[in-house]
């Protein structure tokens, strides 16, 4: 059983799991998923990378950025069956240049990003990975 | 046609004169005519006698003669002129030139920058455009050139080296390709990140987290608390140069004036950099007590105001040497740094002492019953509390700082932490002419950040519009995050005011935290809904959920993955332990019946449920069913 209890202007109440088990009668605005005001995720709403999207973390702004771009740019676009199956030359800009700042982007993210272009071309010769 | 009408001035008395002299000559000729009828003589002309036809050559000399003359003198005067002038062009050109000849040195990769200055209007002489050849001169060898120490134009300058900036920063280079960013910080310091200077890393087993600043979060994960390694930035000098752009970070430099009109700073070493966008991002400098401050020297010396990396290393060091600190301030910091502090004494003996005027810790923010239960949890973590002080003298006696309180108490103590608030940095005002805001202090901006025209402001120093909450200054850490990355978007031409509510946390030891967010003074009524705490409700097991350590990155990093989970395990409840009656639970702060501030108390990745209640600002009859919402039952 909930209770509830007045401390001056604080309202304090104790509530069991039973208690808050039915459904809540709060109604809430419907969301509008082309609110301008509003952070957007990774694809805007008019199909374009949001390369300020926080889940990017700094990889659009480094100094791989660019070559970050231009790849993930014509991986989203690309139409191919096997997609990104065209942008080997950008992902392999875009490692070389990553190559060489091992300290931003470790190991291990050069394993995912080699994951992908396995997965973008298959059958392709690898470069191998840089010493660690 | 200013030929046209120079020549026209000019002759204009030659017309006038000759026009009369030729009336004159033709009244002669007609007087002549008339004279040569009449028998009787008339007194005419007093110029010669009338006569015949040698009057008549006579005057066709004295006409020719004049016309000549008045040609060859507009002529004259006219090419006098054009000299006059050419030589007045060539000398303003050839000025022109001695002052660009130095900027041109650098090559023309300054865009839009170099232009400007080329296109000044040269008679106006801008005395800045002296200020830089010397400095340049000096420095600039025959054949090849230094590039100077100072860029000095930068695209994007941001003023401060913290949060706000380095999140500024990135938004800018994200949006506008090859963007040149300038940081100027007045640290010796990259950006980094503050939450874990008074937290996470004073639980690190690392011996030598003071020379690492590495932290190890609760997954096991380790990060550094700056925010990129030294490789991700280009150096000051290069930045103008680097083909795809960059950010540059300038340390130990300070701005001490502000120019909006012809859009430069000057720094502290003398030099000057132009920009096209500004972001004011200083940052604030922790206040003091005016007791230490008239308390002289040795109580100065052995008094902390904690802010900055060199802070935490030297109270890191100071709290193994000393048998007794003490906490000055009921705060987020105070607080913080006590349990950290508290935990450490554990090992060490060390006395804790956190003394402030409220009734219990984070009583401006808390409602009063959890103030005090939090306060029973500080205590637990080994501080010595002491509630209701207020300072009235200190002073070095024995070896000893003493504490006096008002209310006749002493505190004898070897250090002190002063956590007594944050004065925004504000000094640039005057000089940039910008409006300081008197109520919550930090410079006034709309609620797109901007201040003027090219001028952003973001982070503690922003004092902006929140179109949900009303005007209000915000010293947290996702704020600055979030305030910066928007600035920066408005900065690479987005318009967007500020929408996304920031959240702040805070975690007490780590068994007890909670984040929260909007408006939450405990000024304001509240509810509170609690269910009761278990062994999985602590900031540990949420970590450990979410894999980062630190919680605003919980949110966005869920975007990318598509919003993991968190795994539902039962969770078995515990036996009720005394004074836990709040374990877990949504406090709702009320303007106008309005919910304007949430804190999830033990609660956790629920921020977006509250985040939207608080945008939707309605009036809710029943906050027991909107805590519904928050499942605080359930992990």
């Amino acid at each position: 059983m909930s209770y509830c209890k007045q401390q001056g202007k604080d309202k304090i109440i104790f509530v069991t799991k039973e208690d808050h088990e039915t459904p809540s009668s709060a109604e809430l605005i419907a969301e509008d998923p082309n609110d301008p005001y509003e952070d957007q995720g990774l694809i805007l709403p008019n199909g374009e990378v949001n390369w300020n999207c926080p889940c990017l973390g700094g990889m659009a702004s480094g100094p791989c950025g660019e070559q970050f771009k231009s790849a993930f740019s014509c991986f989203h676009y690309s139409e191919e069956e096997v997609k990104g199956s065209e942008c080997i030359e950008q992902f392999r800009t875009m490692q070389e240049c990553m190559q060489r700042y091992p300290e931003l982007y470790p190991q291990e993210e050069d394993e995912e990003d080699k994951q992908s272009n396995r997965n973008a071309a298959e059958g392709e010769e690898q470069p191998s990975p840089a010493s660690s | 046609m200013l030929k046209c009408r120079a020549a026209w001035q000019k002759l204009a008395p030659l017309v006038r004169s000759s026009s009369t002299l030729c009336r004159k000559s033709a009244k002669q000729t007609v007087l002549k005519c008339e004279s040569s009828f009449r028998p009787t003589q008339r007194a005419s002309m007093s110029s010669g006698p009338p006569g015949g036809s040698s009057d008549n050559l006579l005057y066709y000399l004295l006409v020719g003669g004049t016309v000549i003359g008045g040609g060859v003198y507009a002529y004259s005067t006219l090419h006098g002129d054009k000299v006059r002038y050419q030589e007045r062009i060539a000398e303003i050109v050839s000025r022109q030139n001695k002052e660009l000849t130095p900027t041109e040195l650098q090559p023309t990769e300054k865009g839009e920058g170099g232009s400007e200055k080329e296109t000044a209007p040269p008679s106006e002489a801008p005395p800045v455009e002296t200020e830089q050849p010397p400095l340049e001169a000096v420095e600039s060898a025959p054949e090849t050139v230094p590039r100077p120490e100072v860029p000095p134009h930068a695209p994007y300058l941001l003023i401060g080296g913290g949060t706000a900036s380095f999140a500024a920063a990135r938004s800018i280079r994200a949006r506008d390709p090859g963007a040149r960013v300038l940081i100027v910080s007045e640290e010796a310091e990259l950006p980094y990140m503050r939450p874990p200077l008074s937290k996470e890393l004073w639980f690190s087993d690392d011996p030598n987290v003071n020379e690492t600043l590495r932290f190890k979060q609760w997954n096991g994960k380790e990060r550094s608390i700056y925010f990129q390694p030294p490789s991700f930035y280009v150096s000051p000098q290069d930045l103008p140069y680097v083909e795809n752009g960059g950010v540059a970070v300038l340390n130990r430099k300070k701005v001490v004036h502000m120019d909006v009109r012809e859009n430069k700073v000057r720094l502290d070493d003398g030099s000057e950099i132009s920009y096209e966008k500004c972001l004011i991002a200083t940052g604030g400098s922790p206040r003091n007590l005016q007791a230490i401050e008239r308390a002289g020297e040795e109580v100065i010396k052995r008094t902390t105001l904690f802010r900055k990396i060199e802070d935490f290393k030297s109270l890191e060091k100071i709290s193994k040497d000393v048998k007794s600190i003490t906490i000055i301030g009921g705060g987020f910091m105070g607080s913080e740094l006590a349990c950290a502090l508290g935990r450490r004494a554990r090992e060490s003996g060390l006395e804790v002492n956190q003394l402030f005027p409220e009734g219990g810790n984070m009583g401006k923010v808390l409602p009063e019953y959890l103030s005090n239960w939090t306060t029973d949890k500080v205590k637990t973590e080994g501080v010595n509390v002491l509630t209701d002080s207020v300072v009235k003298s200190v002073s070095y006696q024995d070896d000893k700082l003493e504490i006096k309180l008002k209310d006749g108490r002493v505190v004898k103590t070897d250090h002190i932490v002063a956590a007594v608030g944050l004065e925004p940095n504000v000094e640039l005002a005057k000089s940039a002419g910008l409006e300081v805001d008197s109520d919550f202090g930090g410079f006034r901006v709309n609620a797109e950040l901007q201040a003027r025209s090219n001028i952003w402001v973001a982070g503690d120093a922003a004092c902006f519009y929140d179109i949900r909450l009303g005007r209000r200054r915000v010293e947290h850490h996702d704020h600055a995050v979030v305030s910066g990355r928007l600035a920066g978007e408005n900065m690479s031409g987005a318009n967007k005011p500020y929408w996304h509510q920031s959240m702040f946390w805070s975690d007490l030891g780590p068994d007890v935290g909670y984040e929260a967010i909007g408006i939450v003074d405990s000024s304001l009524p509240t509810v509170g809904v609690f269910a009761k705490a278990t062994a999985k409700d602590t900031p540990k097991a949420a970590a450990e959920e979410s894999g980062t350590g630190i919680r605003s990155e919980n949110e966005t990093e869920a975007v990318a993955s598509g919003a993991s989970e968190s795994t539902k395990t039962p969770s078995s409840p515990q036996v009720p332990q005394q004074g836990e009656d709040y374990g877990k639970g949504v406090i709702f702060y009320l303007r106008d019946n309005v919910v304007v501030g949430i804190i999830l108390w033990n609660v956790f990745n629920r921020m977006p449920i509250a985040r939207k209640i608080i945008k939707d600002g309605e009036e809710h009859t029943d906050l027991n069913e909107v805590a519904k919402l928050f499942n605080i039952h359930e992990d």
